[in-house]
């Protein structure tokens, strides 16, 4: 009889448990899911084709719109991922080749700072390098920020993703008469192709809403422009600027232009999901 | 079978060790062409560690010392590139490792494709029908060419590495317990496999199992802690072994 009410007792707190995790679980979708409604509802109304489509104008005149930010943060981007990827990608394989050097530990423990490193301070250390010595704000230098954003998050995924890849490959593409570099370019890293390319993505969509480090590089530009060594406009700054203005039809722009940034993060996402689905 | 005893590895006082720790005594043996060679002994003996030295994959393991003398065809090994060297001593692992990334198809070329050598259409298909009929794969493989390696069975995927090692056309093949991670049906196919093979390339199997060294070799070294104890043709060593340690060895008394 003792023993029956005391099984009894685990079971009512083994389900109190699961109750719990759950409970908590489904806690962690409500601020997502809140977040995400508030956007749809507030920007919306804002979101239409000539948005996409137009400059910004005056407040108070029609069809004003977020082209040129749009623009922007595709170039900066661009410019971003043409620099980080090869270095974060060397910088990977380097970290996954010569685990025992001494080398690696310092790079490794680098990355790891340079990751934690507050994106305002990237932006300030940016300014002084390039934007002083140039003399002027550019796109240039706001991709060379986002760039030192993106690093560390491609080196170490790159890493992480070659050190699953068994190392009997290598083995035996080196024992075929295959040259050292080409076993591991395109057996290793081919191999760990997904993985890395996920990491890129993912580092792709943290650098997209980053503010910080383009003000003081990036700067902003109420124009299109195309040249990389000229101010550039970019969503997240348009976003600053146009939703800590007094006008009602700016900070509804700014909305619409959040519900795009977000749109794109979250398409992002979901194709890092598929690759790593792809990879199974 | 052609009937020779020309000797093309030639093994003098192969000594290694790893961070000063000796693995390989004063090694020395001959390994006749078209032959198979079993190498036996219990784990950790040194087996893998010699095949390794024959194609230079002892420079991928850090510390790793190796003195003595290894010629091939009469030609030091030191004195060829390691690059040339593995492509005249092909090597099968004890796990099958087709590349993931690769069709069957390019599996089997793949030492060409991953070394840039240009084939035209005509040459591709003929070494990779080739290097399949070899390993008697081709029957099996050949309406799904396009389809990744990893499919096949765990016997297929070894029997596909072998033919990726003989596209290159290698004077020797090191297989490294290559039957161990198979099941007993395709470790018969695969036996049956490399006794045929010795007609084209001389081979040197790395085993654990003396039943196997008993069933497909012509010579057998008995390995036991780093030392050669004894190397003689597999019909005497197996009947009449002259040191007490392979007697004990073979009848099951340790390793």
């Amino acid at each position: 009889m003792k023993a029956g009410s005391e099984v009894s007792v685990r079971k009512a707190f083994d389900l109190c448990f699961v109750g719990l995790v759950y409970l908590f679980s489904s806690l962690i979708f409500l601020p997502l899911i809140a977040i995400f409604v508030y956007m749809v509802m507030k920007g919306l109304p804002a979101l239409s084709f000539d948005l996409l489509t137009h400059l910004p104008r005056p407040v108070g005149s029609e069809y004003s719109g977020i082209s040129n930010a749009i623009v922007g943060s595709l170039i900066l981007i661009a410019i971003a991922s043409l620099i980080a990827v090869p270095l974060g990608i060397l910088i990977g394989i380097h970290l996954y080749e010569y685990k025992q050097a001494r080398m690696t530990d310092i790079l490794r423990l680098c990355m790891d700072v340079l990751q934690g490193v507050p994106s305002i301070i990237v932006g300030i250390v940016v300014y002084v390098w390039v934007v002083l010595p140039l003399n002027s704000f550019s796109a240039l230098s706001g991709g060379i920020a986002l760039a030192l954003m993106m690093l560390p998050v491609i080196a170490r995924s790159t890493e992480e993703t070659m050190n699953l890849i068994l190392p009997t490959y290598k083995e035996a593409a080196l024992a075929l008469g295959v040259p050292y570099y080409t076993a591991v370019f395109k057996v290793v890293l081919r191999s760990a192709g997904s993985g890395v390319l996920t990491g890129i993505v993912l580092s792709v969509a943290r650098i997209a809403g980053e503010t910080a480090p383009l003000l003081f590089t990036a700067f902003g530009n109420q124009f299109m422009s195309y040249n990389v060594f000229k101010p550039i406009l970019a969503l997240p700054l348009l976003i600053f600027n146009y939703a800590t203005s007094p006008y009602e039809e700016w900070q509804a722009i700014a909305w619409g232009a959040a519900l795009l940034l977000i749109l794109f993060i979250f398409m992002l996402s979901i194709g890092v999901k598929l690759l790593s689905y792809e990879k199974k | 079978m052609k009937k020779n005893n020309r000797v093309i590895l030639d093994i003098q006082h192969l000594s290694v060790s790893i961070h000063g720790q000796p693995i390989l005594k004063d090694i020395s043996m001959q390994v006749l062409e078209n032959k198979v060679t079993a190498i036996m002994g219990p784990s950790g003996c040194g087996k893998s560690t010699m095949i390794r030295c024959i194609n230079r994959m002892d420079l991928l393991t850090e510390g790793m010392l190796r003195r003595g003398l290894v010629t091939l065809d009469g030609r030091s090994i030191d004195e060829i590139d390691p690059i040339l060297l593995r492509r005249q001593v092909g090597m099968v692992f004890q796990r099958p490792n087709p590349f993931p990334t690769m069709s069957i198809f390019e599996n089997v070329l793949a030492a060409y494709l991953l070394n840039g050598i240009k084939l035209s259409v005509s040459e591709k298909e003929e070494i990779v029908q080739e290097c399949l009929e070899s390993v008697g794969l081709w029957d099996e493989v050949k309406d799904n060419l396009k389809r990744k390696g990893t499919f096949l069975s765990g016997g297929q995927q070894q029997r596909l590495c072998i033919a990726r090692s003989l596209a290159c056309k290698p004077k020797v093949l090191l297989l490294d317990e290559p039957t161990s991670a198979l099941d007993p049906k395709a470790t018969a196919r695969n036996e049956q496999l490399i006794k045929k093979l010795k007609n084209t390339v001389t081979i040197l199997l790395v085993t654990h199992n003396i039943s196997q060294a008993a069933r497909v070799s012509d010579r057998t070294a008995f390995l036991y802690l780093g030392e050669l104890v004894e190397y003689d043709k597999t019909s005497i060593m197996f009947t009449s072994p002259k040191d007490p340690r392979t007697d004990q060895y073979l009848t099951g008394k340790f390793g």
